[in-house]
């Protein structure tokens, strides 16, 4: 087997048995924890299938992860408050169901990313990265002054939304829940590298013009990408929402892109499993220098810094090797 | 609506167009000659702010604190690019953002450290506070005026700097062709920190000019860098003259789409509905802008591509 395998299998197996240790220890608080790691690094997975696969460095994907967050809250808050959805043209109502909100998450964020990907992709390089940061900001500031969902207070779901035969409020159900729709986006990643739309888009990266003349298009081939990795990121908003049970703009906001990018920087990039170490780490990193200091986040830049600098290939490429060229 | 409030409206948004030139030109500069994109550039525009309030306060002369925010951002930036920036220029733009996103946090938090969480303020300099008349009978703040004019004049001396100086020979020698001026004997290590540095104290001076008129706090300069990179997309990535009718235009669309959107939307529907209906469209303003310049013209309205 492959080194990066057997890494994939450790990673896959400790996210689980980390929090079922914990469970049979009493430690809910670590529980609730692997759950933020769960759905963080699926908002990485669908982050990797743009930057990883398609190479299109985006650093505006808290767009999409809000829009599934919002999804979520503008679904199940009409329902707290005895309200339809909407009357006009016909009367709709709210809904606390996880699969329905899924999809609607799903959809919403697929059309965002249609839209945003659509003039986004008509540039490259350098202005990709700043039209889409631009974007998540418009999106953002859209958020603050809307006044119709919270504005800058945001939404809170007192109860977590339901899901067909199980206890969400329970938080090892929640995060079985988290951690089997994490393991589905990842098969969904690794089938989608192998396929002939992967390859393609693999192409699409490493030289457009040759792809173009083998009668690919580039364009269409990363879009479809782009809206694929959009809609995971949102479904990973509309479950990070659920976790909170409160939506708020900060979810849009710049530092959330960046967040979501180093997640799978971190990791290590176009690795199927990069993200999941990525949000791992982070989330560790998090407690650990949290703990000893409030200026924590000075820290992380400067590990950050060193890992840029001189631990190229993120954490799975400095254990696995180099197997897997970046380009 | 009078037409006083509207010209009144129009100069705070020339205003607000050419600080917002002052970091588009560095980010522009830079991304033109070392084909680096700098998101820790809004920290350099904090920094220019925070130096300026910081010696303000303690000298209680705006002057000193002005001279004070170019000098500490110059040198922050010099530092920056001695340190980290240099090792990223052959490096992807991936790694380019992840680095700059890690200064980010670290000049934040540091910030934090020295400063505390509270916002300082900073006061206009007693000889530029109040009004003055203009012709026409409009009262207008003298200090916002005085910014119009800085950056105005700075633009001119930015031009003048690139297009006729020696040093602004190299700038563009470099844009055009690095390997070639370096087996010319032009150091370009040195150019490049210079460069950088230059880029910098433009940042820290927006940051010192604009910190008089908003509290001067972490993270104030993150929301202008994203502004700068719309400007920069709207005047086309490495070109100073694009980047002064980007930062402009953004500059005017958004004063003036917050000020006209809410009267405009009044005219059809209930005042509290126009007034929130307006604002959110007026937020959303530049970067529907932005859209529309990048459907007719990819490459920015004086971009090369």
């Amino acid at each position: 087997m492959r080194r990066e395998t057997v890494l994939n299998a450790v990673l896959a197996l400790g996210l689980l048995a980390v929090p079922l240790a914990a469970q049979a220890m009493g430690e809910p608080f670590i529980v609730t924890l692997a759950t933020k790691v769960a759905i963080l690094a699926l908002a990485g997975v669908g982050l990797n299938i743009a930057l990883g696969l398609g190479g299109m460095v985006s650093l505006g994907h808290a767009a999409f992860f809000g829009i599934g967050g919002y999804a979520m809250a503008v679904l199940a808050a009409p329902v707290q408050a005895y309200e339809p959805l909407m009357t006009w043209p016909f009367e709709l109502a709210g809904t606390k169901s996880m699969p329905v909100i899924w999809v609607a998450a799903m959809v919403a964020g697929a059309l965002g990313a249609l839209a945003i990907g659509a003039l986004s992709l008509r540039t490259s390089g350098v202005y990709f990265i700043m039209i889409t940061l631009a974007f998540g900001q418009m999106l953002y500031y859209f958020a603050i002054s809307w006044p119709a969902y919270g504005g800058e207070d945001g939404i809170s779901v007192y109860v977590r939304n339901g899901f067909p035969g199980l206890n969400t409020l329970d938080p090892i159900q929640f995060f079985a829940l988290a951690y089997g729709v994490l393991m589905a986006a990842l098969m969904v990643s690794w089938m989608l590298a192998r396929s002939g739309f992967g390859l393609a888009l693999a192409g699409a990266r490493q030289n457009p013009v040759r792809s173009a003349a083998l009668g690919i298009r580039p364009y269409s081939v990363k879009l479809t990408a782009f809206v694929i990795s959009g809609a995971i990121t949102a479904l990973a908003g509309a479950l990070f929402a659920d976790l909170n049970r409160f939506v708020s703009p900060s979810m849009l906001s710049w530092q959330t892109s960046g967040e979501i990018m180093v997640f799978v920087i971190l990791g290590g990039v176009a690795r199927l499993f990069g993200p999941v170490a990525g949000a791992a780490l982070f989330i560790l990193l998090e407690h650990w220098l949290g703990g000893f200091s409030e200026y924590w986040k000075l820290f992380l830049g400067l590990a950050l810094l060193g890992i840029v600098l001189f631990a190229r290939g993120g954490l799975i490429g400095t254990l696995a090797g180099r197997e897997v060229a970046h380009d | 609506m009078s037409l006083m409030l509207l010209i009144e409206q129009a100069l705070n948004g020339l205003q607000y167009g050419v600080m917002l030139f002052l970091m588009a030109a560095g980010l522009t500069l830079v991304f033109g000659v070392m084909g680096l994109i700098n998101l820790a550039h809004g920290s350099l525009y904090m920094i220019g702010a925070f130096a300026c309030a910081a010696v303000a306060a303690a000298t209680g002369n705006f002057w000193l604190g002005l001279a004070a925010s170019l000098a500490a951002a110059a040198a922050a930036g010099a530092l920056m690019e001695l340190t980290v920036i240099r090792r990223l220029y052959a490096r992807d733009h991936l790694d380019q953002v992840l680095a700059t996103f890690a200064l980010i946090l670290v000049f934040s938090e540091g910030t934090r450290w020295a400063f505390g969480s509270f916002p300082l303020y900073l006061d206009i300099p007693r000889a530029l506070a109040g009004p003055v008349r203009l012709p026409g009978g409009i009262d207008y703040p003298l200090y916002r005026l005085v910014l119009i004019g800085v950056g105005l004049s700075v633009a001119a001396g930015l031009f003048w700097l690139i297009g006729r100086t020696r040093l602004g020979i190299r700038i563009r020698a470099g844009e055009a062709d690095r390997e070639m001026i370096g087996a010319l004997g032009v150091d370009i290590s040195r150019l490049y920190t210079i460069v950088f540095a230059l880029g910098a104290a433009l940042a820290g001076l927006a940051g010192a000019l604009v910190g008089a008129l908003q509290s001067v706090q972490v993270g104030m300069g993150e929301p202008v860098l994203i502004l700068a990179f719309v400007v920069i997309v709207i005047g086309g990535i490495g070109s100073i003259k694009g980047a002064l009718v980007g930062a402009i235009l953004v500059g005017m669309t958004d004063t003036l789409g917050r000020f006209l959107l809410p009267i405009a939307f009044s005219t059809f529907m209930e005042r509290s509905q126009a007034t929130s209906v307006g604002a959110a469209l007026a937020s959303m303003l530049i970067y529907i802008l932005m859209a529309l310049v990048l459907v007719v013209r990819p490459g920015g309205l004086f971009g090369r591509a």
